[in-house]
């Protein structure tokens, strides 16, 4: 195992770490917005921590290029996802519970 | 080190597995969106190690598409949820 060798394992076993935080943090979660709030993070950067240790072992770079592109789609997207998700759920949830009368009377 | 990314990619499977089993009793249907969420990140990275592990540059176009079709399932199932409402 050379230099680059031991950069990718590193950085692959950190990432696989952080999925493996978001992955429980899905599960164990007892709330819907601490759920999202635990996938949208952990499981990005574990996608980027990834990606940074796979660079190196790609053969052309053009295939650098894609896997950087492909990890940019995946943040942006995800943020855009997060987002709408979140919306829904405090639409459902003020849906469910009514606003008080005193705030409308005020 | 191939081993090592093989040893990388059978645990994230093995996520990919543990995540589809709590859709099989998400209290929700924002949990069943958030695991498909789950699912399209970690089924990137398991293209993207395998694509190094193989050495095909292609499955690299694979997890460009799985990634454009996650978001795009994601803002057409909330966007019908929301209709519906």
């Amino acid at each position: 195992m050379n230099v680059t060798d031991i950069f990718s394992v590193i950085f692959c076993l950190a990432g696989l770490f952080f999925f493996c935080a978001g992955t429980v943090g899905l599960i164990r979660f007892p709330d819907v917005l601490s759920r999202l709030h635990a996938l949208t993070k952990a499981d990005n950067l574990g996608l980027g921590l990834m990606v940074i240790g796979l660079l190196p072992q790609l053969s052309s770079l053009t295939d650098g290029l894609k896997l950087m592109l492909v990890w940019g789609l995946v943040i942006f997207s995800s943020a855009a996802c997060s987002y709408l998700i979140a919306s829904q759920v405090i639409n459902e949830q003020s849906l469910k519970t009514p606003a008080p009368p005193s705030v409308e009377s005020k | 080190m191939i081993t090592l990314l093989i040893i990388a990619s059978i645990a994230l499977a093995i996520l990919l597995l543990l995540s589809l089993l709590f859709v099989l009793r998400a209290p929700s249907y924002a949990d069943c969106i958030l695991t498909t969420q789950l699912v399209g990140t970690i089924g990137v990275a398991i293209l993207a190690l395998l694509s190094v592990i193989q050495d095909q540059p292609y499955l690299l176009d694979v997890a460009l598409v799985l990634a454009l079709l996650t978001s795009i399932t994601i803002v057409t199932f909330t966007q019908l949820r929301g209709k519906s409402q």
